[in-house]
């Protein structure tokens, strides 16, 4: 029997951005998009896609379906979870999307979830790498009544129940659940793997399936903030670095140590 | 008045733990706030002399339920309800950043994760989290309650003062426990904790590899300190991930802090930017590590670290 699996798939800046090129708009409360730096899709979503394709390595039937919430899609962004061999990407896209909390993220998500039809299982990613709230996944589980279980690096299906490692600080725990469930994966699982050329090809003849709003029975108003952004600002730094410079590279390393000595930090 | 559950934590000693003594200072520094403790397991020990009005004890974490939570967290949510706090306080570790979240949804309530700054000057709770892996910083009002809230670890000093509080007992909430944790592997830690370390040296991609890294324990060991890492040199596989520093990784804040070809991405410095002394090793100056270190060699490790070395030992003998 197909599993089903949806993805939780968001639409962020590129966290790589160097620090010097990130800037915000103070009248606006958001952040300028640094010229020539794409949106992509966020790091451990992709690791959530990579998951479900280690499903499907393993031998087991699986429909993927990458959900995403937002506005302003950019395809190409999109689309990469397609090329890595996802079956469908299902994008709730209307005006504002992009700028709601989780709390009002997750009603979207649930609503779409309940509209697509049923699934086994759930992936979101361990945390967006905008707001960095590590909040949707969990939250779409308490929504939808199901287990939960945060931070998997390995999955394994075994019928009607899933086999899990969860990250703990010093290592991981092996834990059950029941399918359905909820997961959020980390990257501990491994790197995404890049796609191939069959893989872009397929892709780029994939439509999307698109929702608005109103497809979903919700409006704007069902979607009110539960955090109210005051004020979004870079902090500034005062910090003055003191350069240790020797006669060569090895002398710098041994007056390093004497300068952290003359400052008893050692 | 403001009303605070604080939800604590214990160390390995099972006493309450620095993270959550953080929190109580956090929670005390808000204008007229009457604070009450929910600590899991038996109000015993430090628990039962910290300085606030009261303190409950909840259920005792079961080994199946631990990193799941739902025991605890239907605990809390019957807390919440009968006592209708108008601010619940976490610390941002493991549990509370899943009981947190959870919490958040089952009681339709706003929540703001890893906070490094709360009050309630204004009359209503404000929060300030770092966003955007660190790179800002985003001041929140939270005009409805409860406010859940988790705060990043080092944000507040840990409160030093102790008191007499009333102790309880809280009946259990009712959990619907389906998940259930069957094994725990952790890595036998041998010397100093990662987190507890008073000096730490920590190695990027620009390592190279992982052999590297048996320098960097040289040098740790010579200093009684410990070696973090990178989510990239994690991510290669040279080392554990239990020893990656950051924002999805250990917060660490000893007095001296060494990254060792490490560019300084936002998302690492938020895990020792409250080091005493941030020490970069870098070949690259334009680095972004160097804005954000007190010292600095620009330089090829290679060279650097065997003579920092060869000297921290002569300095040590
Ligand atoms: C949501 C999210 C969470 C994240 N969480 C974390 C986290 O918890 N911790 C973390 O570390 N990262 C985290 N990251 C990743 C982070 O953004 C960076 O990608 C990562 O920190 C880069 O690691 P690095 O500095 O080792 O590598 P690079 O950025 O590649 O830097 C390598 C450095 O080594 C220097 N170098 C090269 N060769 C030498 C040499 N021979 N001698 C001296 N210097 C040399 C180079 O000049 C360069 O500065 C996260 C990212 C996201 C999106
Ligand atoms: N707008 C969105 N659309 C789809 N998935 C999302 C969206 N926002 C968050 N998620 C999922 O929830 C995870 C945690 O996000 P967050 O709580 O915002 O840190 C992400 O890694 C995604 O898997």
């Amino acid at each position: 029997m197909t599993v089903r699996i949806v993805v939780l798939a968001k639409q962020v800046p590129d966290p790589e951005t160097p620090p010097s090129q990130f800037k915000i708009d103070e009248s606006t409360n958001s952040v300028i998009p640094p010229n020539g730096v794409p949106l992509v899709v966020n790091g451990f979503d992709l690791n959530a896609v990579e998951a479900a394709l280690l499903l499907r390595d393993g031998g087991a039937d699986v429909e993927i379906t990458v959900l995403s919430v937002g506005n302003e899609f950019v395809m190409d962004a999109m689309k990469k979870p397609l090329a890595m061999g996802a079956d469908r990407l299902v994008l709730v896209d209307d005006e504002g999307l992009d700028k709601i909390d989780s709390s009002a993220t997750v009603k979207v998500l649930a609503a779409a979830i309940e509209k697509d039809g049923p699934f086994d299982l759930i992936l979101g990613g361990r945390q967006a790498s905008d707001w960095d709230q590590a909040h949707v996944t969990l939250g779409l589980a308490e929504v939808l009544g199901l287990p939960l279980v945060s931070l998997v690096q390995k999955l394994e299906l075994n019928g009607d129940s899933v086999s899990l490692q969860r990250v703990i600080p010093d290592g991981y725990q092996a834990i059950t659940a029941p399918v359905p469930a909820v997961l959020t994966i980390t990257n501990e699982l491994g790197e995404p793997r890049y796609p191939n050329l069959r893989g872009i090809m397929q892709a780029s003849r994939k439509k999307p399936e698109i929702f608005s709003l109103a497809d979903l029975g919700l409006s704007a108003g069902d979607l009110a903030p539960k955090l109210e952004l005051k004020k979004l600002y870079v902090p500034e730094s005062n910090k003055q670095v003191e350069l240790i410079e020797g006669e060569d590279e090895a002398d710098s390393g041994k007056k390093l140590a004497l300068r952290l000595r003359e400052e008893k930090l050692i | 008045m403001t009303t605070i559950l604080l939800v604590a934590e214990r160390d390995q000693q099972g006493e309450i733990s620095q993270a959550s003594l953080q929190s109580v200072a956090a929670a005390s520094g808000l204008s007229d706030a009457q604070i009450t403790v929910a600590v899991t397991g038996e109000a015993s020990g430090s628990a039962s002399s910290l300085p606030v009005e009261k303190v409950v004890s909840i259920s005792e974490i079961s080994s199946g339920d631990s990193g799941i939570y739902e025991q605890a967290t239907a605990d809390v949510a019957a807390l919440v309800a009968s006592t209708n706090p108008d601010v619940v306080l976490f610390n941002k570790s493991d549990f509370g950043s899943v009981v947190g979240a959870r919490l958040a949804f089952r009681t339709d309530s706003a929540f703001a994760a890893d906070c490094t700054e709360i009050s309630n000057a204004s009359g209503s709770v404000s929060v300030t989290r770092p966003v955007y892996g660190g790179s800002a910083l985003a001041e929140f009002e939270i005009a409805s309650s409860p406010a859940i809230v988790t705060l990043r670890a080092g944000a507040y000093e840990p409160t030093s003062k102790t008191g007499s509080p009333s102790v309880e007992t809280a009946a259990a909430g009712s959990a619907d426990i389906r998940a259930s944790v069957t094994d725990t592997v952790a890595e036998a830690r041998d010397g100093v904790r990662l987190e507890d370390a008073n000096f730490v040296v920590s190695g990027g991609r620009g390592l190279g590899g992982p052999e590297p890294f048996s320098v960097l324990t040289d040098l740790a060991n010579a200093l009684g300190g410990a070696v973090g890492a990178s989510r990239a040199a994690c991510d290669a596989g040279w080392i554990d991930h239990s020893h990656q520093v950051g924002l999805t990784g250990k917060s660490v804040s000893p007095d001296v802090y060494v990254a060792v070809g490490i560019s300084g991405a936002s998302q690492h410095m938020a895990g020792c930017s409250s080091s005493r002394a941030i020490v970069a090793i870098n070949k690259d100056g334009d680095s972004n590590i160097f804005k954000e270190a007190r010292f600095g060699v620009v330089g090829d490790w290679e060279k650097v670290l065997p003579s920092f070395l060869a000297t921290v030992r002569e300095l040590k003998a």
